[in-house]
């Protein structure tokens, strides 16, 4: 089954954010996802932000910089957003591990220019942030107090197939 | 036109492309240890599909945290300890004969030259020092593997260094990895394959390629590569004797595996390493690199000596030169782990062993240790740690710490003054 994109977003407004502040690695002991769903980001320091806020805890949408999710190979990572309800991530560029086990949970991991990056987050001093994903014409809109825009983004065939088929197990399943 | 070694491995392992660019490779290896693979094992039970592609192409290990520390970590140990069992894996390292996974799979000869190799986990980037394409995965893609054999890969493209000159004394495979690293930049090489080419790479044993391909990720890096030659001929030879009549039909082999003359590569980077002095990292980003002096006389707390980086033979011999007959500094705790069993008794045998432990280093068993804050040597809040790993992240050795990545001889040389130090400056 398809899962829910968009909604409302956190900013990570920096480059470089790796997995072990998205899930420090005392954590990896946990045997289910749902264990690890209070310690999302919790070793990340970045002016403004609360791990234990309410921003991140409404949040359903990450928007970042370059590089996001470097580091550890730790499908933990994108677990730790997805059972937080945060199934999709917006960044200039990703780590390649991260952004392939974002797929391949069934998560969409959207890459968008530096440009589009500095509007979104400009978009915030208007107010709560709200994104809307159109897979099908891969576009989305980002709505905050009354200002609207919109954007296109890319996704490959592959990726597409990923989240329709629900991750990559089911997809290799079902063909190999 | 001419390939790359890593397009000669797709082509000649591409088993599927459902999507222009979307390749499906046959896998020659998937690798496990206990923190990623339990989860993928449960997904497998829990949907009715507890099966493995082929158990002698399953290796499999319990390294991260061993012994066991705690309820937790002996449960993942007993998921994959019962698996292995269950699926009479043959190759399953467990305590006793367990060791760093990438120092303990190419030691084990389980890496040849053409191979593709998975794992999950980011540093499998090492064992393309053997001219294999080896990439971490996450635990989905680590399932698919133990189930069907396959991966997915993007086509891949190959960022090309070559390492000119020749190492002045002193200066290793680590630090011209983190001279490379500071110059790539940490997303320099996302996608991309790090072909390590030039006389530097050709004149080092495997040990230091290793050290070479094992920090290929922390530049974004999805393997790291080298050519294979007589030397990886040599390191293999007992393992592949009854395969070839000779090492030189070997070697004609394997060179099937070496990138063409003519092979197109994203981008080619020259660096003449000559200059090159003992390097290290400050600040929390691997590509956060300086020349050792640079931060000289900066206190530390621990000296970490290990890891798949740096815990080999090679590393051991490198440190334990420097630690000859000196003591460590009281303010200094200093901890060694052999990666592998067989390092621990070679180095032993040699008296590697006895050199640590009279300077005053701990000597543990052989595991990831430190090297990710997970069981022993954590940082408490606001220590310093010298380390031979390669990962410096916030947090990384322990919430509050600070870790300064550098060569096996710097961190010995910094363990003896308790401060920063160059090697030669002693
Ligand atoms: S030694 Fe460190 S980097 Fe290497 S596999 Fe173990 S935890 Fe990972």
């Amino acid at each position: 089954m398809q899962k829910k994109f968009g909604g409302s977003a956190i900013f990570l407004d920096r480059s470089d954010i790796n997995t072990d502040e998205i899930i420090p690695a005392k954590y990896l002991t946990e045997v289910t996802k749902e264990a690890l769903t209070p310690y999302i980001l919790e070793d990340l320091k970045l002016e403004g932000f609360d791990p234990k806020g309410e921003k991140l805890k409404n949040a359903t949408v990450v928007v970042s910089r370059e590089n996001f999710g470097c580091g550890s190979s730790r499908e933990h990572a994108p677990w730790v957003f997805e059972v937080n309800d945060v199934h999709t991530v917006i960044a200039e560029s990703y780590a390649r591990i991260f952004r392939q086990n974002m797929f391949n949970g069934g998560m969409l991991a959207i890459e968008l220019p530096k440009g589009d990056i500095d509007q979104l987050i400009a978009l915030q001093q208007q107010g709560d942030v709200e994104i809307g994903i159109d897979l099908e014409s891969q576009s989305m809109t980002a709505k905050a107090g009354g200002e609207e825009k919109q954007f296109s983004f890319e996704i490959s065939q592959f990726d597409k197939a990923l989240i329709d088929a629900g991750g990559w197990v089911e997809f290799a399943d079902a063909r190999y | 036109m001419g390939k790359t070694l890593a397009e000669k491995i797709f082509d000649s392992h591409l088993r599927d492309e459902p999507f222009l660019g979307a390749k499906v490779l046959n896998l020659d290896r998937v690798l496990c240890h206990e923190i990623t693979t339990p989860v993928a094992i449960a997904d497998l039970v829990w949907r009715e599909k507890d099966r493995v592609f082929d158990k002698n192409k399953l290796k499999v290990v319990i390294d991260h945290v061993t012994p066991s520390k705690d309820t937790k970590t002996a449960t993942q140990a007993k998921i994959l300890r019962d698996w292995a069992r269950r699926h009479e894996i043959p190759d399953f390292f467990d305590i006793g004969r367990n060791g760093v996974c990438h120092a303990l799979f190419p030691e084990k000869g389980y890496i040849r030259p053409g191979f593709t190799v998975i794992m999950g986990d980011s540093h499998t980037c090492t064992h393309g020092a053997f001219g294999a394409f080896a990439a971490g995965v996450g635990t989905t893609d680590l399932e698919v593997g133990i189930l069907k054999g396959v991966c997915a890969f993007r086509e891949p493209k190959t960022l090309r260094v070559n390492l000119n000159g020749t190492l002045a004394k002193g200066v290793y495979a680590k630090d011209v990895i983190l001279h490379v690293i500071g110059q790539l930049g940490v997303n320099g090489a996302t996608d991309r394959v790090v072909e390590f080419r030039g006389p530097v790479v050709d004149a080092m044993n495997m040990d230091a390629r290793m050290t070479l391909c094992n920090m290929a990720v922390e530049a974004g890096g999805t393997s790291g590569v080298c050519m294979p030659d007589m030397t990886t001929v040599e390191y293999l030879w007992q393992f592949i004797k009854d395969e070839f009549a000779d090492k030189e039909a070997a070697l004609a082999d394997y060179s099937q595996w070496v990138s063409d003359e003519d092979a197109i590569y994203t981008s080619v980077v020259d660096i003449d390493v000559s200059d090159l002095k003992p390097m290290v990292t400050y600040g929390y980003k691997p590509d956060c690199v300086k020349p050792v002096t640079e931060l000289a006389g900066t206190p530390v707390d621990q000296v970490y000596i290990g890891s798949c980086t740096n815990g080999r033979l090679e590393d051991l011999r490198q440190a334990a030169a420097i630690l000859k007959g000196k003591t460590i500094a009281d303010s200094v705790r200093g901890i060694v782990s052999p990666a592998t069993p067989k390092i621990f008794q070679d180095a032993l045998a040699e008296g590697i062993i006895q050199i640590f432990m009279d300077s005053g280093f701990c000597v543990t068993n052989p595991t990831c240790g430190a090297c990710l804050g997970m069981s022993n040597g954590v940082l408490a809040e606001g220590e310093v740690a010298a380390s031979t790993t390669n990962r410096n992240f916030n947090g990384r050795m322990g919430k509050g710490g600070m870790v300064h990545l550098m060569s096996p001889e710097s961190a010995a040389a910094t363990a003896i003054t308790g401060v920063i130090t160059e090697a030669s400056t002693l």
